[in-house]
């Protein structure tokens, strides 16, 4: 690996942030709204300790999705389903937690259990029609996101499951205080950090571990980068399959977790369905790498947060979701036109080497 | 050059942060406070769940209502939304927000923000709060409900007076209790007209099911059900699925029946979208969230806040129904007759259907 390649990876990012930047503020020019003051007060307002506690605890959120979508795209599956199956998950796990009276550390686990049992599950189907039907997993795993909230609507307004919890909202049975996990108020005094923030920063780590670390790891990233190559080398795709979709759905049977232990305690119709597609973009974002994928998660909570001081400036929270969505397009882009440049000059360097070669050998 | 790559996204990261930080810190002395008004001016902070306005009615009443307190009394207003996907979380930090800027009322519009409410509220005890439709137990909260089954009622007594067949009909959205109070009222005032009066009655979804409130054709096949069942007056309480009733309704009368549509919250024979059909529009039942807002902020204004629960019925002209559309002249005596009746407390309305 030489100087100039690390170089060249590093201004990928670098240039794309920056031109998306510039794309924003051309946005808010247009808009009539001062560049400096939009920035300076998300900013000053990001990095309170409040606005901070509630970032990590949205990153938490985002992380785990990302992850979740990561593990599919290491094989090149493509889990558009993380909203069903997290949704889902969350709902197993309310169920699970309201009916347990045990000691906080065993309830908590065996409702992370009844979480990743059901998202693994959920995005099982997606693996199997794959496998047996050659369904594409991407549209049996979005297919597959309605069914679940419609499933999870009966289950809660028809069953005996659903109960009322505050004024004209239903939802599952609160959970008791034992089984919940707050977390701690350490950056700011009011505002508790989920304790999954903690469990989520293990779960990345054991996700680095197993592709990076491990025989099955291998296999993944070989079935990635080329299916009939690893099928050569003794790999079933088949089973690749399945494992890689039931990991996949496992994880992302923990996403809506941190929210529903940490705060709700009841799977309520109000409960978000959508954190799925945003774990998309992050993975995008992160290059499905842990760290990356923390930090792009990090700063979409950053964006998420701050839009709500951006609408009492007077700026329309949508100037968020606008940034949000020109980094993942631009960075993406630049990664993509920084790698065929790495190509070309590598090519370059490679050709002159042959020619100084020949010119020797001529000699 | 994979190991370059993810170290690459991980600076990259960095770098906005570092780039947003730059352009603050230079930019950050150039906001020069603007001078402040002799008489400090009640900042109203209003926040709607989701995407807020622009609903045609319930969000949009709550607007009116802000909007009158602007013109009216001088207030500064502030409006936000939680956008889609808010948590309680992010509804919490909304109202955090608007209390911490010094706005005081709080608004929170819809029943979403009960939660939310309830945590900030006991933080703020110097700021008065306010939420519609649902109730929050804070020393320094109104809650705003109204009462609906009233304003149902007289719609009720219209329905049955103006009814020739004796059958009439109702579409509610979500069933819950919340709707389910439209629904008793409007029965019990067309039985009081009318003993042997019958009343078809139809929810566009369970309880929970979002998708209720936006279900237009599902209303208009049920109201086309209702009014070949004979059915010639047609109430619903079902927000933007009472758009198909309005469309099935104004069917059958170009089809030459007579028959009438009750609207809903707003005064829906003056909406501007719903023209075509105000023809056809009797009456509405009218929920004054505009009232209460304004009278929340004239509270606030006037020093003597509204906490507790404020129960906007008809003795407060919390509800009533309109008499824009002429042709309710006819009815409006045994309307308001039967207004007087509640009032006085001759006659009390319940809540649930009987």
């Amino acid at each position: 690996m030489n100087l100039r390649r690390i170089g060249t990876s590093l201004i990928a990012p670098v240039i794309g942030l920056l031109f998306s930047l510039a794309i924003t503020a051309i946005i808010l020019v247009a808009i009539n709204a001062s560049v400096s003051t939009v920035l300076s007060s998300m900013w000053s307002y990001g990095t309170s300790p409040r606005a901070m506690s509630l970032m990590l605890n949205l990153a938490t959120i985002y992380f785990l999705s990302a992850l979740a979508v990561s593990i599919g795209f290491k094989m090149n599956l493509f889990n558009i389903g993380v909203n069903g199956q997290y949704v889902l998950g969350a709902v197993a796990a309310a169920v699970v937690a309201s009916n347990l009276t045990l000691p906080k550390v065993a309830s908590v686990t065996i409702a992370i259990f009844a979480a990743m049992i059901t998202g693994a599950l959920w995005a099982g189907i997606a693996a199997w029609l794959k496998v047996a039907r050659g369904v594409s997993e991407v549209i049996s795993t979005i297919m597959l996101n309605f069914i679940a909230i419609g499933i999870i609507s009966y289950i809660i307004v028809r069953t005996g499951i659903g109960t009322e919890t505050s004024l004209n909202v239903r939802g599952t049975k609160p959970i008791p205080e034992s089984g919940m996990l707050r977390g701690s108020a350490f950056i700011d005094p009011g505002t508790s950090i989920y304790g999954f923030f903690f469990i989520s920063i293990i779960i990345g780590i054991g996700y680095w571990f197993l592709l990076n670390r491990t025989r099955f790891g291998f296999d993944l990233r070989a079935t990635g980068k080329s299916a009939s190559a690893a099928r050569t080398s003794g790999v079933q795709s088949n089973r690749m399959i399945y494992v890689t979709m039931f990991l996949s759905g496992a994880v992302a049977g923990l996403v809506g977790l941190p929210y529903l232990l940490g705060d709700t305690g009841t799977y309520s119709l109000q409960f978000p369905t959508d954190w799925g597609f945003t774990g998309i973009a992050i993975a995008l974002l992160g290059r499905n790498n842990p760290l990356g994928i923390a930090l792009g998660a990090i700063l979409w909570a950053f964006l998420d947060i701050s839009s709500g001081q951006l609408i009492l400036e007077g700026v329309p929270r949508e100037i968020s979701t606008i940034m949000q969505g020109l980094i993942v397009i631009v960075v993406v882009i630049s990664y993509e036109v920084v790698r065929r440049y790495q190509v070309k000059s590598e090519q370059t360097s490679v050709a002159k080497a042959m020619a100084k070669q020949e010119e020797v050998a001529a000699v | 050059m994979l190991k370059g790559l993810k170290l690459a996204s991980i600076l990259a990261v960095a770098s906005l942060a570092l780039a947003a930080c730059g352009s603050s810190g230079e930019e950050a002395t150039e906001s020069v406070a603007p001078p402040e008004p002799t008489v400090a001016a009640v900042k109203v902070g209003m926040a709607y769940d989701q995407d807020g306005k622009g609903d045609g009615s319930f969000n949009d009443a709550a607007f009116a209502g802000l909007s009158k307190a602007q013109t009216d009394l001088g207030v500064e207003i502030k409006e936000v939304n939680s956008g889609a996907s808010a948590t309680d979380a992010t509804r919490e930090e909304l109202l955090t927000l608007l209390a911490d800027g010094g706005y005081n009322p709080v608004i929170a519009v819809g029943f979403a923000y009960s939660t939310a409410l309830a945590a900030v509220a006991p933080k703020y005890p110097d700021t008065t709060f306010a939420i519609v439709d649902s109730v929050v137990d804070s020393a320094n909260v109104g809650s705003l409900v109204f009462a609906a089954e009233q304003g149902s009622y007289l719609t009720g007594v219209i329905a049955a007076t103006a009814s020739k067949s004796g059958v009439i009909g109702f579409i509610g959205g979500m069933e819950i209790d919340l709707i389910k109070a439209f629904e008793a009222g409007y029965i019990e005032g067309a039985r009081s007209v009318n003993p042997d009066i019958k009343i078809e009655s139809k929810y566009m979804g369970a309880a929970g099911d979002n998708t209720a409130w936006n279900v237009p054709e599902k209303a208009k096949t049920a109201t086309d059900g209702m009014i070949a069942n004979g059915a010639d007056v047609v109430y619903a309480a079902a927000g933007g699925s009472g758009l198909g009733m309005f469309q099935s309704v104004k069917a059958a009368a170009d089809g030459g029946a007579t028959v009438w549509a009750i609207g809903v919250d707003s005064d829906q024979y003056t909406v501007p979208s719903l023209a075509e059909y105000k023809d056809i529009i009797l009456t509405s039942m009218l929920k004054r969230v505009d009232v209460a807002v304004f009278d929340v902020i004239k509270g606030v204004v006037d020093g003597a806040p509204l906490v507790g629960i404020q129960n906007f019925d008809l003795s407060k002209e919390g509800v009533g129904y309109s008499a824009s559309n002429s042709a309710v002249s006819e009815f409006s005596g045994a309307a308001d007759a039967a207004a007087e009746k509640i009032k006085s407390g001759e006659v009390t309305v319940g809540t649930t259907v009987q």
